[in-house]
């Protein structure tokens, strides 16, 4: 029978719990390691005006309409060991494919987009007097990114960041096809779950790790929300 | 000393304007649309003009034909926003220093003390901006821009998001500042009491040209005879001395040549200079000094021009002494007394219409 009460956690196998960790180690990873290049890119397309923009910005959210398989593929194909970058990599001692830090690169990818979105949004909301009062104050364009451009887009950042894990914690199809499914190494909760109902008796352990999934969703749900509106009285505009 | 000659062109809109001015306060002043924001932003780097320079102190901050550009942040130039543009996520106190951080240490001369003092902010050092009000944080972006010691401060408009009251308020301290802290300062305005109030020097924008420049009583006497879109606007400047006060009736004496005009309330030290804005409509004409009228403010001189425009009619008269006054009549009126080209008259102005925004307190000028 279906168990949802908080015992059930104490008959987690070690398969499990292994599992669940993963998930969790590759989701920080994915969303931390991202975190720079995403606001780089967020601010960038709010901010600047450069030949291929518009390139950018589709390359940017290829993840999100792409299905999965084919972003999983493409990694391979790039990363993978024999991959066009791969084969560097690996000559100088990074190995990603079959890797959690390759289940890590394949979450942030499509994360990217999400992150990437929500930041660019706070970037754009941002009044430019502010940066240009800034600027008239005597702060270069570096200080006025790092005083007053990123302070006051924290909120989206914190959203961005959220969205990316949440993203990266549900990753399936680019993950299962980059790094395929070897537990204990890129065996996530969902590769888990889709494995376990794929086997006679399987349907329990389906349940619980169902069960943990729904628990960090709504833990990482709550800090977000809890984050964002202390963010936002921090920086609460002047009307 | 800052010098000025650019050329920008932005669409339809073409900025071409050369001024230059070395002490106190240059106002522009314009219309909204004329340029003079634009200019501003010039100044403060926020772009580049297509041709020309501009010069402070001698040292080229922009330059085209020699290549010269200085970022906005090496410049050295505060600038006071219309709305206060205060960092959201900072203290009024971190608001206050922002600037002063960036300034080269030797050349932090604006002493952050005697800046809260003068401005009032002392008790709102600890607040976030949101918690201020519409005034407070105008004072506080002045101070902000003040304590980054620059060498020349930009104010774009810094009143007219406010209301009298706070006009009032703020008005006085702009005042103070420049008096006491001597940073050479360009104001741009679209309102006349302002820029008379505050300003050495006006240079006049329009359509994106300098229609003049002058001192307030120059400017504005020889801007009425040429443009009257809007005759209830139309103005004479006069400067004049404070003689004394009626401390009985809470009224100061100010002397021109021509005569006397009396104001309600104070208007400076006695013996220093005020200029007050006369608006035509509030100029009664008579062929005699009055009797048996209320009016007591009375200058003398006789009628320069007449200009017709449907029943109405703008009289400028030639002060005694100097200067020149604008008064609003209708045609029928002056028919019958006789008025024209030469006559000796009697211009009756009313004190109650001298409110205190339309006069300037001029003292060190």
């Amino acid at each position: 029978m279906l168990d949802f009460s908080p015992s059930a956690l104490a008959d987690l196998s070690p398969a499990e719990w292994t599992a669940i960790w993963l998930s969790l180690r590759i989701a920080t990873v994915a969303t931390i390691a991202s975190l720079p290049f995403g606001i780089f890119t967020a601010y960038a397309l709010a901010r600047w005006r450069f030949p291929g923009k518009t390139i950018v910005n589709g390359i940017v959210h290829l993840p999100l309409v792409l299905p999965p398989v084919v972003t999983g593929f493409i990694l391979l194909i790039l990363l993978g060991r024999k991959g066009v970058f791969g084969a560097f990599l690996a000559d100088i001692g990074i190995v990603l494919s079959f890797r959690w830090t390759g289940a890590a690169v394949a979450c942030a990818v499509m994360g990217f987009p999400l992150m990437v979105r929500a930041m660019r949004l706070s970037f754009e909301a941002i009044d430019r007097r502010l940066e240009l009062a800034a600027g008239t104050l005597g702060a270069s364009r570096i200080w006025t990114f790092f005083l007053v451009s990123l302070p006051l887009a924290i909120p989206g950042i914190v959203v961005g960041a959220i969205l990316a894990f949440a993203k990266a914690l549900g990753e399936f199809g680019a993950t299962i096809t980059f790094v395929s499914n070897i537990p204990g190494e890129t065996q996530t909760i969902s590769a888990a779950i889709y494995t376990y109902t794929q086997v006679p008796g399987g349907d329990e352990s389906a349940m619980r790790l169902t069960v943990v999934a729904i628990a960090i969703a709504l833990v990482a749900l709550i800090a977000s929300e809890i984050i964002q509106r202390m963010a936002e009285k921090r920086v609460a505009s002047i009307e | 000393m800052i010098e000025v000659d650019v050329r920008l062109t932005l669409g339809v809109f073409t900025l071409d304007v050369a001024f230059e001015n070395g002490q106190g306060v240059t106002a522009l002043f314009g219309q909204s649309g004329s340029g003079k924001s634009l200019t501003l932003g010039l100044i403060a780097g926020l772009m580049r003009p297509d041709q020309g320079y501009i010069k402070l102190d001698g040292e080229a901050l922009v330059d085209v034909a020699q290549g010269v550009f200085v970022r906005m942040h090496r410049r050295r130039i505060g600038l006071v926003f219309q709305d206060s543009n205060l960092f959201p996520h900072l203290s009024v106190r971190q608001n206050l220093l922002f600037g002063r951080w960036f300034a080269p240490r030797g050349d932090r001369e604006i002493d952050f003390d005697a800046v809260i003092e003068t401005l009032g902010i002392g008790k709102l050092l600890s607040r976030p901006p949101a918690r201020l009000s519409g005034g407070e944080r105008q004072r506080v972006a002045i101070g902000r821009a003040l304590l980054s010691s620059p060498k020349l401060l930009l104010f774009d408009e810094p009143l007219a998001a406010l209301d009298m009251e706070r006009k009032l308020e703020i008005l006085p301290l702009i005042e103070r500042l420049r008096d006491e802290f001597k940073v050479p300062m360009v104001y741009v305005s679209h309102a006349i009491e302002e820029v008379v109030r505050l300003a050495a020097c006006i240079v006049v924008i329009e359509a994106g040209r300098v229609k003049a420049i002058g001192s307030p009583g120059e400017v504005f006497g020889a801007m009425a005879t040429q443009s009257a879109e809007d005759r209830f606007d139309r103005s004479s400047v006069l400067t004049m001395k404070v003689c004394g006060a009626n401390a009985a009736y809470g009224l100061t004496e100010l002397k021109h040549p021509s005569g006397t005009v009396w104001l309600a309330g104070p208007a400076g030290p006695i013996g220093g200079e005020a200029r007050i804005i006369i608006n035509a409509t509030n100029v009664v004409l008579s062929l005699q000094p009055p009797h048996n009228l209320s009016v007591r403010s009375v200058l003398s001189g006789s009628v320069e021009a007449v200009e017709t425009s449907g029943p109405l009619a703008t009289v400028e008269i030639a002060l005694k002494g100097e200067g020149h006054l604008f008064a609003m009549a209708t045609r029928h009126a002056l028919d019958e007394l006789g008025l024209e080209r030469g006559s000796p008259v009697f211009a009756l102005i009313k004190t109650s219409a001298l409110d205190e925004r339309k006069m300037g307190a001029v003292t060190r000028l």
